[in-house]
């Protein structure tokens, strides 16, 4: 089964291939949306094509696959090879996959669910990398505001902190959101 | 508070969906929309076929072909109301401007200038459109061979994405596309296009993008599925308003949306376009429509034009004509207004193409006053009869 991987993420692309290599496949080949894709993947002939639902170039592709139908081998995206939830769970994640014509419905799913749960472990991952940089912004925010309101009012760190605490809570605002107004502000009035 | 789920691409002709949120029609209406933009046309469809989405911002003969099995998972959608008309762009690459008719010249000029230039160079001449069932494509379709061109031998027709035509004007992989906004305008800021004829030099009145739903989500959710309708036709005649062009040109451009420029978005909306990059302008002030003329009416025999172009290029088969028709569904945008002052035309369909003038029709309020819908080749549709007669 030649299966091909359009993906612009390197990592997650790689990532994949490396879980189908454990199933056994090994004609995998990777690609890169860009504005020769159509050709490129009608020249390599593939069984099955996982796209990233995100990119853009899936209308040219399914295009092109349209046409292909009425030539060799036809390649249409979800049909037959799989079931409702199956489909469902493909798109919440955010990868599709064409399939040639004739292809066993469990092989299908076998190589669709592995994209799937790659897709959603990288966006875990990019959840909680996304929500761990947050985090640590805001907690540099917060110690430089407190940092200014001990120099500028004379307090100690409890008081600078209470006092972010009692604005935020007069203003119906977060602590970190006060401590950015309050650090912008001191490079404002510099 | 009812949820709903809309999907959308990032178009200027999105803005009856915005607005609905926005200004909060949605929310007298009862309903919280959340607006979910997607990369592709394959996407909004997929979302909404398999119920990721209420309902959709979709192209006209894209709710025909998921409704007929010809656009990926076979799915009836029912399109109560249409989110826009014309707005789409005619495009050149650059460097045929010197060969070919200078904006305002007409579609038979343009057309017949594409077709020597086609003959000239003894290749074809190729154009993109942003998706294989679409207006821009079926448009394109009828104004070139109207032109007397060839389609299998003169013109080369692709689906390109429009955020990637600019670099396939750059690498002269096109000569050509038919886009909607802000994509047009964005090619002629790179320097890369002109545009050279809007959509309604072709067909005025052509339903451009339809407000789409699963007839099944309909029947399961009648109450729903009329306050949508409520709150976007309220949403229409809010963003039809000139007045409105400059807030509504600031909303669009919030990076959740469409995320360009307000100035190039307004271009759209008030129809005062920089053509190419000389700066030339041209006024096209009826290029883009939301609700005026009953532009949010889903006339059914617009429907059946739709299927007939696509039975004339062998997309659709002539025996799937009815159930074609039935997806534009005026009967459910009726029960809709029911209790609103909504000045709706009394039939539900008309021949199409037979209007040169702005002309008074029956309507349910007695003031109703249809535009010009003529075809630019004055060529007369009527939907009893699903041919062509000039």
């Amino acid at each position: 089964m030649k299966i091909v991987v359009v993906d612009t993420d390197r990592e997650r692309a790689k990532s994949i291939e490396a879980a189908l290599r454990t199933t056994g496949a090994s004609d995998i080949v990777m690609l890169t949306p860009d504005s020769n894709l159509t050709e490129q993947i009608a020249e390599l002939d593939a069984d099955v094509v996982l796209i990233d639902l995100n990119s853009p170039t899936r209308d040219a592709l399914e295009q092109m696959f349209a046409v292909t139908r009425s030539i060799r081998r036809p390649v249409a995206m979800f049909v037959d090879a799989s079931g409702a939830e199956s489909i469902s769970a493909a798109i919440d994640a955010g990868v599709g996959a064409y399939v040639v014509d004739g292809m066993r419905p469990e092989r299908v799913r076998a190589v669709l669910d592995l994209a799937v749960s790659r897709f959603n472990a990288t966006a875990q991952m990019q959840s909680e990398l996304s929500a761990a940089r947050t985090a640590l912004e805001e907690r540099k925010m917060v110690d430089r505001a407190k940092g200014l309101l001990m120099k500028s009012r004379n307090l100690s760190e409890e008081e600078a902190y209470a006092l972010l605490r009692k604005s935020a809570m007069d203003r119906g605002k977060r602590i970190p959101e006060i401590a950015e107004t309050i650090v912008t502000a001191a490079e404002l009035l510099q | 508070m009812t949820e709903l789920r809309i999907g959308f691409v990032p178009l200027v002709d999105c803005a009856p969906l915005v607005v609905a949120k926005e200004l909060h029609f949605a929310e007298a209406e009862g309903l919280t929309l959340t607006l979910k933009p997607e990369q592709s046309w394959s996407n909004v469809r997929d979302k909404l076929a398999i119920g990721s989405i209420d309902a959709a911002h979709l192209l006209s003969p894209l709710a025909l072909a998921t409704t007929l099995g010809l656009s990926g998972l076979k799915v009836d959608i029912a399109a109560p109301l249409v989110l826009s008309r014309a707005g789409q762009l005619v495009c050149l690459a650059e460097r045929h401007r010197a060969s070919l008719a200078a904006v305002g010249a007409g579609p038979r000029a343009v057309g017949e200038a594409i077709r020597s230039l086609a003959t000239d160079r003894g290749a074809p001449f190729r154009l993109a459109v942003p998706f294989f069932f679409s207006m821009h494509h079926y448009l394109l379709r009828y104004w070139l061979s109207a032109c007397g061109m060839d389609l299998n031998a003169s013109v080369k027709i692709d689906v390109i994405p429009p955020s990637f035509m600019r670099d396939a004007f750059l690498a002269g992989q096109i000569d050509g596309c038919v886009v909607g906004e802000p994509w047009g305008s964005l090619c002629v800021e790179a320097g890369q296009a002109e545009i050279i004829l809007g959509g309604d030099a072709l067909w005025p009145a052509s339903p451009e993008k339809v407000l789409g739903l699963r007839r099944s989500y309909i029947d399961e959710n009648p109450e729903a599925t009329a306050a949508l309708i409520r709150a976007v036709w309220a949403a229409a005649r809010w963003a039809d308003d000139p007045a409105n062009f400059g807030l509504l040109s600031e909303i669009l451009a919030r990076p959740e949306y469409v995320g360009q420029s307000a100035e190039l978005i307004e271009r759209a909306l008030s129809g005062s376009f920089t053509v190419n990059a000389s700066g030339t302008q041209y006024l096209a002030p009826d290029l883009l429509s939301f609700f005026n003329g009953a532009a949010a009416f889903p006339w059914r025999s617009q429907a059946r034009w739709i299927h007939a172009q696509m039975v004339r290029w062998g997309h659709a088969r002539p025996t799937d004509a009815e159930t074609a028709a039935q997806v534009f569904s005026p009967d459910i945008l009726r029960h809709a207004l029911e209790k609103s002052n909504a000045d709706l035309p009394g039939a539900n369909e008309k021949v199409e193409g037979a209007l040169d003038v702005p002309t008074g029709v029956a309507s349910t309020r007695g003031s109703l006053v249809l535009r010009p819908d003529a075809f630019f080749d004055g060529a007369v549709f009527d939907p009893n009869l699903h041919k062509f007669q000039t």
